[in-house]
């Protein structure tokens, strides 16, 4: 087991504790950087895929896994990213100008639906945000001129330094290094006051309001931050899809969504990315599960949705902590050998809110 | 006129079919304070139990409907003592998402094994229809609103004089107390989830004969979560009202307004509905924030 002894400020407020945890983050950007190279273009494309997910699950981690508010409308703003962001391109809108528009204005949006939100939780929100994505895709269906309707519409794909941004390795690092500053500006956001805001709110709303957080500006920036980052990750989406249409933004999206930050592991930013690989590469070992599987199983219609229910519930009631907790406790069960007891992570139970003092 | 009026009914029975829907997450949600996301499923699974009891096994409509509802109330119960009584204090997220996933193996298994292509329920009353001088009234139709109306009289005569009924209330009140009062929670919480799988087979089987069986049918429980919320959450005569709201103002605005409109309108009434007032239409006494 491993004590760092903190001997200057600088140590406390670093992002890596130790020069372990930094040299195998730098060998995993190592790796990253050197994958386009390695493997194979299909790859590439499916691992820029990845990224946007991550990055979209940074927003709903924020809400769900920091801030404890619970969002099934996740879709729309992914939606609503990417529609903005190729009207804009349209329009003839520089990449560099439209993107932060396009993020703003989910932020926007995002703000107005925390709005409402302030005065619900739980099934209340989840309903709402639902309706909240219905309405959406109803909108973005009816309004034919600007998004093509139920047709679509092509997005336009602008091109950097001579290489068109389709360019698989160009748009792997474009994702990569958005993905890296979104992580970085969510990790900072957390330990600032308003990160720490969030997490107070998920934790106690009473306890966070007598400490002094404002909870309506708390859960609206919760929301606006949330929206943007998915946002970020619709205009990404737009230039890897190539083609909006109003089926790639359903509740199925949310619910995808959902399940990343689940199984990745709730309220953890590692566990976005574990959740991205996840959700990114499922339907692929499905693919091939398929293949293998008898075809009184393999061809089930629906089968992928159905797993992914499976996979869920599964970790619901095994591993609620997901796939970075279950590595937490993998490396606590290395650091504390022979003396690792199950009993460290044992579950805390709350009682019905009816029976808790409020 | 009579079109108005064919577009009350139709809306109606719509409504019921969402209101009863409603009425087993609402009382599910009162017992237990879970959020069970996949009512619509269960509704669907009850349709397939009534389809294989009536159609593949050839048993009358009048044995095929109690032996329906007694599968259902078993399976409802063994999916609360197998999957969600683990799940008794977890935050409410974690249930939500769990009902979620829930939904979709439903729907997967279904599909397994069922097929996925549409199915109608053999019905003695189906395509009859009543003439009220220039107003033609399917019988369906009519039978989806007296079958809620009975469902609904039972329902309240068992919760207001049966023991169990009035433990229920109990233990939805509060648990802790019901408890130390002698009522045993866990047995009333299987059997709640029991009834209101049951209440779900009863909307499923209602419908049956409108709409076409397949696995895709539970999707309507999204919009049954809308008429349990406009009606007042944690109400159960509002679940109904609500979903009467719903089915109504569903037909006309498919009939009035926009193509598509019809689709949203559940929604745009429960985001208004939130804004303005947000406890619902009937605001249950006992205040149980959500």
């Amino acid at each position: 087991m491993r004590f760092v002894l903190t001997t200057r400020y600088g140590q406390d407020v670093d992002v890596f504790r130790h020069g372990g945890e930094r040299f195998w983050y730098a060998l995993l950007g190592l790796v990253v950087l050197a994958a386009p190279w390695v493997v194979s273009p299909y790859n590439v494309g499916e691992l820029a895929l990845v990224f946007i997910w991550a990055i979209a699950g940074i927003g709903l981690m924020l809400l769900v896994g920091y801030t404890g508010l619970v969002s099934l409308g996740h879709a729309a703003f992914f939606a609503i990213g990417a529609y903005s962001h190729a009207i804009l391109l349209g329009y003839g809108v520089p990449f560099v100008v439209s993107v932060p528009i396009a993020v703003a204005l989910t932020a926007g949006v995002g703000a107005l639906v925390g709005i409402p939100a302030l005065r619900m939780t739980g099934v209340y929100l989840a309903v709402a945000t639902l309706a909240f994505e219905r309405i959406v895709a109803f909108t973005i269906e009816h309004s034919d001129p600007l998004t093509g309707g139920l047709r679509g519409m092509a997005v336009e794909q602008p091109s950097f330094f001579g290489l068109s941004i389709v360019n698989d390795q160009l748009f792997y690092y474009l994702c990569l290094g958005v993905l890296v500053v979104g992580l970085f500006g969510a990790k900072n956001l957390l330990r600032s006051p308003t990160g720490r805001a969030f997490v107070a709110v998920r934790d106690s709303e009473i306890s966070a309001e007598s400490m002094g957080v404002h909870l309506a500006r708390t859960k609206t920036t919760a929301f606006a931050v949330s929206a943007g980052f998915t946002g970020l990750a619709g205009t990404l989406f737009a230039h890897k899809a190539g083609y909006l249409a109003p089926d790639a933004f359903t509740v199925q999206t949310s619910i995808q969504l959902l399940l990343l930050v689940v199984v990745g592991g709730l309220g953890s930013l590692h566990g976005v990315v574990f959740g991205a690989i996840f959700v990114g590469y499922l339907p692929q070992a499905l693919a091939v599960a398929r293949d293998v599987l008898p075809a009184a199983i393999g061809q089930i219609p629906g089968l992928e949705l159905g797993v992914f229910g499976a996979i869920l519930v599964l970790f619901l009631v095994f591993e609620p902590l997901g796939i970075y907790g279950r590595w937490l406790k993998i490396r606590a069960w290395f650091d504390e050998f022979p003396l690792y007891r199950r009993a460290t992570h044992k579950r805390q139970k709350s009682y019905l809110r009816t029976e808790r003092v409020h | 006129m009579s079109e108005v009026l064919q577009l009350l009914l139709s809306g109606l029975s719509q409504g019921c079919v969402y209101g009863l829907i409603a009425l087993g997450f609402v009382m599910v949600y009162k017992a237990t304070e879970m959020l069970n996301f996949a009512q619509g499923e269960l509704m669907m699974v009850g349709a397939f139990v009534a389809f294989t009891v009536i159609n593949l096994m050839g048993l009358p409509f009048v044995f095929g409907v109690p032996l329906t509802l007694v599968a259902m109330v078993a399976f409802g119960m063994g999916l609360e003592r197998g999957v969600l009584r683990p799940m008794i204090g977890e935050p409410p997220f974690a249930v939500l998402m769990l009902t979620i996933g829930l939904g979709f193996v439903l729907r997967a298994v279904a599909g397994a094994i069922w097929g996925n292509e549409p199915r109608t329920l053999d019905v003695p009353f189906a395509g009859d229809v009543v003439n009220l001088g220039r107003i033609v009234l399917g019988v369906e139709n009519l039978v989806v609103i007296a079958g809620t109306a009975v469902l609904c009289i039972a329902l309240w005569l068992f919760f207001r004089y049966s023991r169990i009924g009035v433990a229920m209330q109990a233990a939805s009140q509060n648990q802790l107390a019901a408890y130390y009062s002698g009522v045993p929670v866990k047995r009333i919480t299987s059997l709640v989830w029991g009834i209101s799988a049951a209440i779900s087979a009863t909307a499923g089987m209602l419908v049956a004969p409108i709409a076409l069986i397949d696995p895709n049918m539970g999707l309507v429980g999204i919009k049954a979560f809308a008429a349990a919320i406009v009606g007042g959450f944690g109400s159960l005569p509002g679940a109904i009202v609500g979903g009467l709201v719903i089915g109504v103002a569903e037909q006309f605005a498919g009939r009035y307004l926009p193509a598509g409109a019809g689709e949203v309108s559940a929604f745009a009434i429960l985001l208004i509905m939130l804004f303005v007032r947000p406890e619902g239409i009937f605001a249950s006494l006992q205040q149980k924030k959500v």
